[in-house]
């Protein structure tokens, strides 16, 4: 068995990715309380963890369980993209990125899920599966009609 | 994005605080011979890393001997920089600190015990810590004891020196267990040793 390093050493190199995989499957209304839920969750459990070897597929999991959490509890209401829209477009100037995450907010939780992993965290397909529960291939299929709408949406 | 995260960093910390599930804070703190890492569980100050020892490896050692929920939590350690800071501006003689003696065992802790209880400003040599130990021939042994002090500084393991007053070792160097001794007072500027 490979010994647990520090808690504090997997915050601090996978704070990011899952930053960035919740930021893009709740949005940023949810995105602080998801990312605390999802280490207090990993920080319980931790001690009994008992394979080290892919803390970041663990953790994305977790996070991904608090997403869907986190929309179930809002009775799966969309990412409230409208607000986010308008703080954008106060100072005139649209925010790429924002209004890119906007979009992939809106996008259904799978595909929402799967282009986070992918270009939020840069997972390969293999690890994305693993993080969304399914196979490679349903996770390549969820990325596939993910990316379709988002070019739709932002032609 | 890393104010975002900085929050809610700041945030996890508390919450896992109020939980219970810092089984080791720690935090970095700044001395006048450079940073120290401080280590405490629920029982208390547990590890005190001294400038030339590597934090890192203290770290997974304590990861390893303690527990794993090992989180940077500076907040929970105020009490014990507070502490630290008066005792290098020469303003405390005698920490109020809870300890937590677990990463020493039998001689070794009976010797660290002992040698906690030495006043400031005060020497005693390292047969008579072995003696108070339990053990007046294992010398070496309270050596050893001393040079594995987990919490130094704060249980005083500077303040034992060999029969005679020859300084002896100390882990974070010589130069700063002679420093030690002319801010309690006992060494005067140029040392016997």
């Amino acid at each position: 068995m490979t010994a647990l390093p520090p808690f504090q050493t997997v915050l601090d190199e996978h704070s990011a990715a899952v930053m960035a995989i919740l930021h893009g499957a709740v949005g940023r209304d949810g995105v602080e309380d998801c990312f605390q839920e999802t280490f207090l969750a990993a920080l319980r459990a931790y001690p009994k963890l008992e394979d080290a070897r892919n803390l970041r597929g663990w953790l994305l999991t977790i996070a991904h369980r608090k997403a869907i959490d986190y929309h179930r509890a809002r009775g799966r209401n969309p990412v409230p993209v409208a607000e986010v829209a308008e703080v954008a477009a106060e100072n005139g100037i649209p925010e790429r990125d924002e209004e890119l995450w906007t979009a992939v907010g809106a996008l259904p939780p799978k595909q929402r899920a799967a282009v986070a992993l992918r270009y939020g965290s840069d997972l390969p397909h293999g690890e994305i599966a693993a993080a969304l529960g399914c196979s490679p291939e349903a996770a390549r299929r969820s990325l596939h009609e993910g990316l379709k709408r988002l070019r739709k949406e932002l032609a | 994005m890393s104010t975002n995260t900085d929050t809610a960093l700041e945030g996890l910390r508390a919450r896992a605080a109020e939980e219970g599930l810092l089984d080791v804070a720690y935090t970095t703190a700044d001395s006048p011979f450079g940073p120290l890492l401080l280590a405490q569980t629920k029982r208390g100050l547990v590890r005190v890393g001294l400038p030339n020892q590597n934090s890192d490896e203290l770290l997974v050692d304590l990861a390893e001997r303690v527990s794993p929920r090992v989180l940077e939590a500076p907040r929970e350690l105020d009490e014990v920089r507070r502490e630290l800071d008066l005792y290098f501006d020469g303003k405390l003689d005698s920490f109020d600190l809870p300890l937590d003696w677990r990463l020493s065992g039998g001689f070794r802790r009976r010797v660290l015990r002992a040698i906690n209880r030495i006043p400031y400003g005060q020497t005693r040599s390292y047969t008579e810590m072995a003696r108070k130990a339990g053990n007046e021939r294992a010398v070496r042994a309270a050596g050893t004891a001393c040079g594995s002090n987990p919490i130094p500084l704060v249980v005083p393991c500077h303040r034992v020196l060999r029969t005679g007053g020859a300084l002896g070792g100390y882990g974070g160097g010589l130069p700063m267990k002679e420093a030690l001794l002319q801010l309690e007072g006992v060494l005067d500027e140029s040392p016997a040793s």
